[in-house]
């Protein structure tokens, strides 16, 4: 057997952020199943299965022998990636039975009912980067307190507390910190949930984490609250930023494309689609697999780690005659794996669209001549990041 | 065509309700799938084609009907 070549675990082109790294492209036309070796700033190097055909992505997210890449284990430390009531720590039964407490609150009727509510976040955003004026940094004038509003207002985070909670959750995603950082970040993290938690105990918020305790409160420990609660942080939180930065950066070089996200309010929902395809955020999704299995007529032997590119699975020339690598807001929707596949797809997907349908329009209408401050070469992308995204985008209009 | 959900499979991401409303709707508590038209008319079946390849959860099967049913 031939040695594990090593990959980035974002794998992307040096030169072209939005692109798989050309090693994947390689893995992807590879009839075998390959093995990688996976640096890991969590788990250390590990060795996986690297799934990066979209049929095969689907195939093994679907498969319930394919567990989540983390458990959560009482005895370890919390930590981001480690505690109760994130559904990316659960499998089976106990996952869908948690997932259901919170399914409601993310359906197409209950998210389109969010609807005025983030345009009004949206607004307020757009008259602080007029505030800010040319030479603001739309990352963090626009794009990431935009879902962290969203999200403290799906908690009930007062408004006072808010600028606070923003550090809190940027602290959360820095890889650059260390894990003593990271242990007290959490425990502060903890700490405010905790009090959120308490006072929807006494009287639950009309919102999501009100409703979740009002319906199913009696079902769930504090702790498990509070862990509900950081998941939806972090999960809907730096996706749908970089989402919207990268967006921003894409369409900024595609002003044709940009003109119809502006101009064309019923094709909105389809150019979101594309930009989702194209910029997948999330890059790969980490498993285990709980008992052989195989993918293609290939075994996957018991207890190894898979993972699946996100990023080439949404390029893969096999799904379709269409040419995947150029951006295209206008086609059909080509379908993709941004938001995962089987029981753990993107809880929040339909707020995420939703934020991007509400956010990209309004951003270009409101500042047509919108463009970058600094020449495209200094934007520096997070190309290594597990969630891709822009670190800094400066404009000016 | 005939169309079927698995309820117990869902896992209420709402794609179908996006695509077909006129076939799929989602329970208001939490989410799932619930199927409006079992035989939904001809212009509607590429499109719930379509949802049942895209449902995450495969929680959606398509029959193409008995000529004599
Ligand atoms: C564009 C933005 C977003 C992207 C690209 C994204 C991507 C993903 C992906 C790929 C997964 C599956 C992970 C896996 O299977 O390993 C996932 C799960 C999840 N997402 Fe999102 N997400 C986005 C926005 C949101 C938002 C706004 C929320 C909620 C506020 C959210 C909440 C969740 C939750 C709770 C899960 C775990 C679901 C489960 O395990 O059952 N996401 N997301
Ligand atoms: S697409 Fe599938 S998982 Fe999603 S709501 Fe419809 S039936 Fe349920």
């Amino acid at each position: 057997m031939t040695e594990p070549r090593a990959l980035p675990i974002a794998a992307r082109a040096e030169d072209r952020p939005f692109d798989p790294a050309a090693e994947l492209y390689e893995l992807q036309r590879e009839e075998g199943l390959p093995r990688v070796t996976v640096p890991s700033p969590i788990l250390g190097d590990f060795e996986a299965v690297m799934i990066t055909r979209y049929e095969d992505a689907r195939s093994v997210l679907r498969d319930d022998r394919l567990r989540m890449g983390f458990v959560f284990d009482p005895e370890a430390p919390r930590t981001m990636l480690n505690q109760p009531g994130n559904l990316l720590n659960y499998n089976g039964d106990e996952h869908s039975r948690l997932r259901r407490m919170l399914t409601g609150a993310f359906s197409v009727k209950r998210v389109r009912a969010l609807r005025p509510m983030i345009e009004e976040i949206v607004s307020a955003r757009l008259d602080a980067l007029s505030e800010a004026g040319p030479g603001a940094d739309l990352v963090r004038v626009f794009s990431t307190p935009i879902p962290t509003m969203v999200i403290c207002e799906l908690l009930g985070v007062p408004y006072a507390d808010r600028a606070d909670f923003q550090h809190r959750a940027q602290v959360g995603l820095d890889v650059n910190t260390t894990r003593e950082v990271q242990i007290r970040n959490l425990a502060e993290m903890d700490e405010y949930m905790a009090g959120l938690v308490a006072d929807h105990r006494k009287q639950p918020g009309d919102n999501v984490l009100g409703g979740v305790v009002r319906d199913f409160g009696h079902e769930l420990t504090d702790d498990e609250l509070v862990g509900i609660g950081n998941m939806l942080l972090i999960a809907g939180h730096e996706t749908t930023a970089s989402m919207l930065s990268a967006s921003t950066a894409l369409l900024l070089q595609h002003p044709d494309q940009l003109a119809v996200v502006r101009d064309e309010p019923s094709k909105i929902d389809d150019a979101v689609e594309e930009l989702l395809r194209y910029c997948a955020p999330a890059t790969i999704m980490p498993r285990q697999a709980a008992a052989p299995m195989s993918v293609r007529g290939q075994r996957i032997e018991e207890g190894e780690r898979v993972v699946v590119s996100i990023l080439a699975a949404n390029r893969d020339p096999d799904a379709t005659e269409h040419d995947l690598d150029a951006l295209d807001v206008s086609r059909q929707p080509r379908p993709h794996v941004t938001f995962g596949h089987g029981v753990h797809q993107c809880l929040g997907q339909q707020l995420a669209r939703m934020e991007l349908r509400v956010a990209l329009p309004a951003l270009f209408d409101r500042f047509p001549t919108l463009k970058p401050a600094v020449p495209w070469e200094e934007i520096d992308y997070r190309t290594t990041a597990l969630v891709f995204g822009v670190r800094e985008l400066p404009v000016t209009w | 065509m005939n169309v079927e959900v698995d309820q117990s499979r869902c896992v209420a991401a709402g794609h179908c309700l996006a695509s077909v409303p006129e076939v799929f709707d989602q329970r208001d508590d939490d989410g799932v799938v619930v199927l409006l038209d079992e035989t939904p008319p001809e212009q509607q079946h590429e499109r719930v084609r379509e949802a049942a390849v895209r449902c995450p959860s495969a929680a959606i099967a398509v029959r193409a009907r008995d000529s004599s049913s």
